[in-house]
């Protein structure tokens, strides 16, 4: 009898190293190409910002990290994207949270030139409802690309709103909520993005050296 | 031998279709149906899995003691998920990030353990390997048709994302069907994948009730003349 439950055990044994050994073998064959392709990924969606002619560095390696930030909507640390351009750090790509979406948090990626104009804003993520809240995605309408080339100085702060708080941006037919969020989410983004331009341009310094 | 795999077929492709009649699998059925091109990845995923790990099942069917058959059943389907997840992410990335959570779940996909079970562990290689592909293709038919529908009805579109799947070519590989159609919200969200499947499962129904009525009809002329 203990015989048969060795005999069991090994053979369960034996199919979990042989599963094991095969799934490995295909994570280490895969991993390059998947860290090539999420990097692929992150740069297609940074260049939609920040078109290949604004910047002459590598723009996901030139990272820094920080702290989680009420502006941001943060809770975490996040990473900033750094665009040089001959030495010079021209535009800034914030990861930030609109947290009053209508369906939760919006994800966004913001990027902000040097001279503090806006050079664009993405969804990353969102679950706004498909249909009326989805406009915001930049495959799906324009709107999105109304945030390009505004600052804090082409607007006041009383013009950072939607047109139905008597603000600058259009909102959508059925859906106010969502715009609201993006356009409070982006106003805030610049507002961090002044306070600590100091500090930021300096980190930009020293991950220059980094590299 | 030949009447047999007609008959696997004819089991994984209609009578014993995996998700009109088993109704199993239905958590990504439903859930990943929104367009044509996310049932088509969904459900070659599935269908590679079910073919690789009713082929494995079978071949160590002697070897495996009863006792311990359903963990090993589930480790050689776990692994063969997570292979195919990986080399997803790595060739196909962008269809891999639409479907994410759903290609790990095809582990739990009954369909899969249930055809190594009812299948795979009494038969041959190559009759299992007949029956998942079958079994595979009859899934593969509804998701890309409930699919096809939901898109059609939800946004207007078919084909829509297919470079996701095909590359850049396929980029205008879309038919759009109304220019400004506003989209039909209701097909799109999960009560439309209920309604579709519900639909296409009447219709099964139907044709078979019909089918049976012809027969009947068939066969009474044959007794009027056996009485004769």
């Amino acid at each position: 009898m203990n015989k048969q439950i060795l005999i069991t055990a090994i053979i369960l044994t034996l199919f979990a190293v042989i599963g094991g050994g095969l799934v490995s073998l295909t994570e280490q064959n895969t991993s390059e190409q998947i860290k090539t392709n999420d990097k692929l990924a992150l740069q297609k969606t940074l260049n939609t910002i920040l078109p290949a002619t604004q910047y002459d560095n590598d723009l996901t390696s030139s990272v820094i990290r920080i702290a989680a930030n009420k502006l941001l909507g943060t809770k975490q640390q996040s990473s900033v994207y750094i665009a040089r351009k001959n030495n010079q750090a021209s535009a800034f790509i914030f990861n930030a949270v609109a947290p009053d979406g209508y369906n939760g948090n919006i994800h966004l990626l913001i990027g902000i030139f040097s001279s503090g104009e806006i050079a664009g804003v993405r969804v990353v993520k969102h679950k706004e409802t498909p249909g009326l809240g989805d406009a915001i995605e930049a495959r799906r309408s324009d709107w999105i690309l109304g945030f390009n080339t505004h600052s804090l100085n082409s607007l006041s702060n009383k013009q950072w709103k939607v047109k139905r708080d008597g603000g600058h941006f259009d909102q959508f037919t059925g859906a106010t909520i969502t715009p609201r969020a993006i356009v409070k989410a982006t106003h805030n983004c610049l507002l961090y993005f002044k306070q600590h331009q100091p500090e930021l341009l300096q980190s930009a310094g020293t991950a220059k050296i980094k590299e | 031998m030949s009447n047999d795999y007609q008959k696997i077929s004819q089991d994984g492709l209609w009578t014993n279709n995996v998700a009109l009649v088993q109704l199993l699998g239905l958590c990504p059925l439903l859930a990943v149906t929104g367009t044509f091109i996310n049932g088509l990845g969904l459900g070659l995923a599935t269908l590679l899995t079910l073919v690789l790990s009713n082929a494995c099942v079978s071949a160590i069917r002697h070897w495996v003691r009863p006792e311990i058959r359903i963990p090993v059943f589930v480790l050689i389907i776990a692994s063969i998920v997570t292979i195919i997840e990986m080399l997803m992410h790595a060739w196909v990335p962008g269809l891999y990030t639409i479907l994410g959570i759903f290609i790990p779940l095809i582990v739990t996909n009954c369909s899969i353990i249930a055809r190594a079970e009812a299948f795979a562990a009494k038969n041959p290689i190559l009759p299992s390997v007949i029956d998942g592909f079958m079994m595979g293709i009859g899934f593969l038919l509804i998701l890309i048709l409930l699919g096809g529908l939901r898109e059609l009805v939800g946004s207007g579109t078919l084909f829509d994302h297919s470079e996701l799947m095909f590359g850049e070519v396929a980029k205008d590989w879309t038919l759009s069907f109304a220019d400004n159609y506003r989209g039909f919200l209701l097909a799109i969200l999960p009560p439309g994948a209920f309604i579709g499947l519900g639909l296409l499962i009447a219709g099964k129904n139907y044709i078979d009730l019909k089918k049976a009525n012809v027969q009947t009809v068939s066969i009474q002329p044959a007794t009027d003349q056996l009485t004769q």
